[in-house]
């Protein structure tokens, strides 16, 4: 039973674990390839490849690591195995 | 823990209102150096002023939390709130080469310097969620004891201090080296000297009270960095276009950088050859696209590997604020990441601007000023005042007298540095920057110290040489092989060591390649073996190595015995150097070349510079790992079960706080 349990959190953690690695391969690596073609396109006098390297991946990581903290809390929770607060 | 909480009660709950006020003061203190330089105060007791009054700052924190609990010294007594674990993270993690550097290299470097910004960043993401909390759960008090539990005694944890002392060695030189850089430009100290001013700066926040000490100077050095970084560039933001959001504004000073590109090309002040080397947001221009990949890849990994860092979140109160705490980590450091390409710009649109195009006759003081330190060059030669430009231009054939794009060189360093100064902004400012550079450099190396210092007292003395030492001696070792690690790295930076600053750049590629197949593996993949660990350690280490110093300083035998060829330039794809010429010259068989050697760091394997040696030693590391593992009997099952342990956060910690034993199944 426990270690159904304990089956079921993993198997959550690791889909978790999966989402924020293709999310970080394509802010990270992705979305840099077409940097080229991206740079044809200007915001405020950004080239946008430009941007998403300076600025547009960083906001990304930022959002993403707070919002796993909070989604993985979530699965802590929801199976039991949470810290006592 | 209970002597923890009633020791910190009254400074845990009142954190806020502490910093709140610090920063207050802190700001104040500027206004009130700003008020004396308009008094005519002179420039050099301002300059000791900011220097005195925080190295003060910190040295009291320092002191005030010294400690004689070993929870305490090692992990802070695992109390430190995420947000603030975050700030002291991002102190930890900024350094010298952050703080001065990182601008520089994106002025010189354009799009492709963007490959640090990213990977220092992103390799949170990993951080986070493939080690930081497992970490954290078992209750480490460095990375090798975490090795040692998962892979069942001394032999991995012998390989992770290896590994760490390899990559924070040379890091932890850098940041005293800077130090001593950055004493010496702005309060005129004699530079050994000064490396051991900081050297007292940076053990008095660390000797006394260990973790705990460094956590709530770290705090306090995060606000003066980041408040010395900001504040320039908002005011050029606010002068030249308005609004003071540097981050948003800059896009115009690009488009501004392109379009002067062009103009020099028509103008005659630049070829298109070398505009089309330099354009600020082209891509690719420095680095080939697989070594831009590759670079950010190394230093992503490196992050995520990196024992300084790793050892923040064992600080944490649970698993769960582990994870928050890399979040605020990353915001904070995102802070200064992201305005670091507009300082860029803006200092390379005011260069743009004014200097080029200008007769060389009349060119501004600020050019000889760092010209006469050699961090300016002009025509090929430092620019150490008008007639040695005069001269060395005129020696140009056909150069009418007029500053061309290609005849301005300027060192990465002197761009954070000189940039209020180029703007017109008041000396209190250039103070300012010179304490949150100190700060940054400060910060890191104390960090450093502290992981490379407990990797000795706790792993190598006390779990293998000593495990019967009472408290008292352990913690009178630490302090004893702080010292001694910190004169040792002090004395190195004394030396001047010439390749320093590439060596912290190659840290990343060691502890990649040494250190997280075995921390990811561990977690992620039960059937991973002690034999398996070992071996996937030494391969991935021994790979990196090898890789880093054939191509930097036996590159005629890597050349010869190992197939490796030419670097491509990364424009024409032309090898940067000729092959066939270099290796019939006499001294091609040399070893342990300086720079200066024709193949020196020009050689390698399928075009990749040794930065991203990683590129190797990381997937050596993980197929050697994971192939031995499944030949040598899988772990038991006493082991499985304390994987699960460490997957679940809920439960005690697996190491015990007192004895520092793992605990009975």
């Amino acid at each position: 039973m426990a270690n159904n349990t304990d089956d079921i959190y993993w198997q959550k953690t690791s889909k978790l674990m999966v989402t924020m690695m293709i999310l970080w391969v394509f802010f990270g690596y992705i979305i840099h390839m077409f940097v080229v073609p991206l740079n044809g396109i200007k915001i405020l006098g950004f080239p946008l490849g430009f941007y998403m390297a300076s600025q547009g991946s960083l906001i990304a990581f930022v959002i993403m690591l707070f919002w796993f903290a909070k989604a993985q809390d979530n699965i802590d929770r929801e199976c039991g195995v949470a810290e006592e607060e | 823990m209970a002597n923890a909480a009633a020791d910190k009660g009254g400074f845990l709950n009142n954190l806020g209102r502490i910093y709140a006020l610090y920063t207050g003061g802190f700001f104040g203190f500027i206004v009130l150096v700003g008020i004396l330089e308009q008094l005519g105060v002179q420039q050099k007791y301002l300059g000791y002023m900011f220097m005195g009054l925080t190295i003060l700052v910190y040295a009291f924190i320092g002191i005030v939390s010294r400690t004689t609990d070993v929870g305490e010294y090692y992990v802070a007594g695992r109390s430190v709130p995420a947000f603030y674990n975050g700030m002291a993270t991002g102190a930890d993690w900024m350094s010298a080469a952050s703080f001065i550097g990182m601008a520089g290299s994106l002025y010189l470097l354009g799009y492709d310097g963007l490959a640090f910004v990213l990977g220092w960043t992103g390799g949170y993401v990993l951080v986070a969620v493939l080690i930081a909390p497992f970490l954290r759960k078992f209750g480490a008090y460095t990375v090798p004891d975490f090795l040692a539990a998962r892979y069942g005694g001394n032999g991995a944890r012998l390989m992770g201090v290896i590994v760490l002392l390899a990559c924070s060695f040379t890091y932890v030189v850098a940041q005293i080296f800077g130090t001593g850089l950055i004493a010496q430009r702005f309060i005129g100290l004699d530079f050994t000297v000064a490396v051991y001013v900081g050297l007292l700066g940076i053990l008095v926040c660390s000797m006394l009270g260990g973790m705990k000490a460094v956590t709530w100077t770290q705090v306090a050095q995060y606000i003066v960095l980041i408040v010395a970084y900001l504040i320039p560039v908002v005011w050029m933001s606010a002068k030249k276009f308005g609004i003071p959001l540097p981050q948003l504004t800059y896009g115009q000073a690009l488009q501004s950088i392109t379009q002067l590109e062009q103009e020099f090309v028509q103008k005659g002040l630049a070829t298109q050859a070398v505009v089309n080397a330099r354009a600020h947001v082209t891509p690719f221009n420095s680095y080939s696209p697989a070594n831009y990949f590759w670079l950010i890849f190394c230093l992503m990994v490196g992050t995520a590997s990196l024992p300084h860092v790793l050892m923040r979140y064992f600080t944490t109160p649970s698993v769960r604020d582990a994870r928050k705490s890399v979040a605020w980590s990353l915001l904070f450091i995102f802070m200064l990441y992201f305005t670091a390409p507009a300082y860029a710009a803006f200092s390379k649109l005011e260069v743009y601007s004014t200097l080029i195009g200008k007769n060389i006759a009349d060119l501004p003081a600020w050019v000889f000023t760092w010209g006469k330190l050699g961090l300016v060059n002009i025509c090929g030669k430092a620019a150490a005042s008008v007639e040695a430009v005069t001269a060395s231009c005129g020696a140009i054939a056909g150069h009418a007298g007029v500053l061309r794009l290609q005849d301005f060189g300027i060192n990465a360093d002197v761009v954070v540095i000189s940039t209020p100064e180029i703007a017109g902004l008041p000396y209190v400012i250039t103070g300012l920057v010179a304490a949150g550079g100190l700060a940054a450099a400060l910060s890191t190396a104390d960090g450093l110290l502290l992981a490379l210092a407990n990797a000795l007292s706790h792993d190598i003395y006390y779990k293998m040489v000593n495990p019967n030492a009472p408290t008292k001696q352990r913690l009178v070792i630490s302090r004893v092989l702080l010292v001694v690690v910190a004169v040792a790295a002090a004395w190195t930076a004394a030396q001047r060591p010439a390749d320093i600053l590439a060596m912290v750049a190659w840290a990343f590629s060691l502890a990649a390649g040494g250190l997280f197949p075995a921390l990811v593996l561990g977690v992620w993949w039960k059937r991973t073996t002690k034999q398996g660990a070992i071996w996937g350690m030494a391969a991935g280490f021994g790979v990196t190595l090898m890789y880093l110093l054939v191509t930097r300083y036996f590159p005629g035998f890597g050349v010869q015995y190992l197939g490796m060829s030419a670097l491509l330039n990364p424009v024409t794809w032309a090898p940067v150097v000729d092959l066939k010429v270099a290796m019939a010259a006499p001294n091609a068989m040399d070893g342990w070349v300086t720079l200066a050697h024709p193949l020196a760091s020009k050689v390698g394997w399928f075009n990749i510079n040794n930065i991203s040696a990683a590129a190797f030693g990381l997937p050596v590391g993980f197929a050697v790992m994971i192939g031995v593992s499944l030949i040598t009997p899988a772990p038991s099952k006493e082991l499985q079960q304390f994987i699960d342990d460490c997957r679940r956060p809920r439960g005690k910690t697996l190491m015990d706080e007192k004895s520092g034993l793992v605990a009975a199944h």
